[in-house]
């Protein structure tokens, strides 16, 4: 189905989204890597730096803004690195998580829990993904550069639904589809 | 003697980083157009065409076509009547990716220490570079910027000789497999044979210059080239690991004499954007 998804979106929501959803997202989304992960987490007492009830969490460090552009190429980076951090991150919050390639048990087991969706976009498509930001501000950690937490306001942004609330994973069901062997 | 400048190497090295960043080279787009029109799957058509799409939109604006401009991997071949002036080849080289990298407003992706503190150098330098001194009076640089999506999922795989053609080729499949949507499929994938533990990932490293669509003049390198495209593209593991036919876009093997204990088997993973440029000077 395609969908034009709005954020924030709620634990609701992103219960209704399905795996195989094309969906365009509009709206505020957050970049945030490892190192970013990381530090938020040892320093959540102090609270996140975003509104971390609802919040899209994009996995991507861009590359630097040419003078004129909103933002550099901002393609996704590989998700497993954040399997450590993301339970909790969906814990606090988080309903929306973009990246690519494969999530752990315990990460899909918390997104059944609580309610996430986890979205692919196209690795490697950093030029084309950059066209749909319309606006990148670096809000944190501007010390860990392409690592710092950017707020991005994003349009119309491509990706499709991997991984649902209900544990449905493209990434299982579609290859078996073309195995030959 | 033939003396080349300090600077001279340094540009050539900037030009390259900025050049095989942004545009991509055109087997792989050819190869592009090829596999869209033999896929199966709709959402694998959908994601080729939004790669050439990003390929477009990356040389037009001259940037890069994907957010990780990589670590730099610089391969010379230099001629022992060449003489650098004004400094260290190595220099020479470094210099070069700290312009490019700079002004071409490519990633920094670079830490100092790769386990403690990893700090950015925030220049992406050191570049890892690979020396061959051969005959003559020219100097070939070869930059090779190489993502991490893709490295993290190479391997190396100490097989025994009576492992044989068909080990190499298991190996190689296990390591497409395990790698399934991480690396961002459509993969390219080096293969290093022989040598021993670092050289076999030297050689596996090397392969992924030849440009897709050239099969080794080897037979037995050509055949597990072929063999292993065949096979990778039946996994059923598509672009983006969502499915199709369009696993990899090419295998190159490379070899060397081994010792008689062993058959070292390096496969190097790359994406679809695997970028390289040379010059001579």
């Amino acid at each position: 189905m395609n969908v034009s998804l709005k954020t924030p979106v709620s634990r609701e929501g992103a219960r209704k989204l399905k795996a195989g959803d094309i969906v365009k997202i509009t709206g505020i989304i957050y970049t945030a890597r490892d190192a970013a992960h990381k530090r938020m987490l040892e320093n959540r007492e102090k609270g996140f730096p975003m509104e971390i009830k609802d919040c899209c969490i994009y996995f991507a460090g861009p590359s630097p803004t040419k003078p004129g552009d909103a933002v550099g190429s901002i393609g996704p980076t590989t998700s497993y690195r954040m399997d450590k951090y993301s339970p909790e991150m969906i814990k606090y919050g988080e309903t929306i998580m973009i990246g690519k390639g494969k999530r752990s048990f315990e990460v899909i087991e918390a997104m059944k829990k609580y309610g996430c969706v986890y979205i692919g976009a196209i690795g490697g498509a950093g030029a084309l993904l950059a066209s749909h930001v319309l606006e990148c501000e670096t809000i944190a950690y501007e010390d860990l550069g392409a690592e710092a937490i950017h707020r991005l306001y994003v349009k119309d942004f491509p990706g499709i639904v991997v991984i649902d609330a209900e544990g449905n994973n493209l990434y299982e069901t579609e290859p078996e589809k073309y195995r030959r062997n | 003697m033939k003396k080349v400048k300090f600077e001279a190497v340094a540009e050539a090295v900037a030009e390259l980083c900025i050049k095989s960043n942004c545009v991509l080279n055109d087997d792989i787009k050819r190869c592009f157009d090829e596999y869209i029109k033999i896929e199966e799957s709709e959402i694998a058509v959908n994601i080729l065409n939004n790669l050439k799409i990003n390929a477009e939109i990356a040389e037009e604006k001259m940037m890069p076509i994907c957010q990780d401009t990589g670590m730099a991997v610089v391969f010379i071949e230099t001629g022992r009547e060449v003489y650098i002036e004004g400094g260290l080849l190595s220099d020479a080289v470094n210099e070069g990716i700290r312009k490019g990298y700079t002004e071409g407003y490519l990633r920094k992706s670079v830490v100092y220490d790769p386990v403690i503190e990893r700090i950015n150098t925030k220049d992406n330098t050191p570049a890892v570079i690979h020396y061959d001194i051969v005959k003559g009076d020219k100097l070939k640089i070869t930059v090779a910027p190489k993502g991490f999506g893709s490295e993290n999922m190479s391997r190396i795989y100490m097989l025994k000789p009576s492992d044989g053609r068909e080990g190499v080729i298991d190996c190689v499949l296990k390591t497409i497999k395990e790698a399934g949507p991480n690396p961002c499929p459509p993969m390219i994938v080096g293969i290093g044979l022989g040598g021993n533990f670092e050289y076999s990932a030297y050689l596996a490293k090397k392969a992924l210059l030849r440009p897709v669509g050239v099969n080794s003049d080897k037979k037995y390198l050509c055949e597990i080239e072929k063999e292993v495209l065949e096979k990778a593209n039946k996994t059923g593991i598509g672009p983006q690991g969502l499915g199709g036919r369009t696993t990899i876009l090419w295998a190159a093997a490379e070899d060397y004499p081994t010792h008689i204990a062993g058959m070292p088997v390096a496969v190097n993973i790359s994406c679809h954007v695997t970028r390289h440029g040379e010059v001579i000077l």
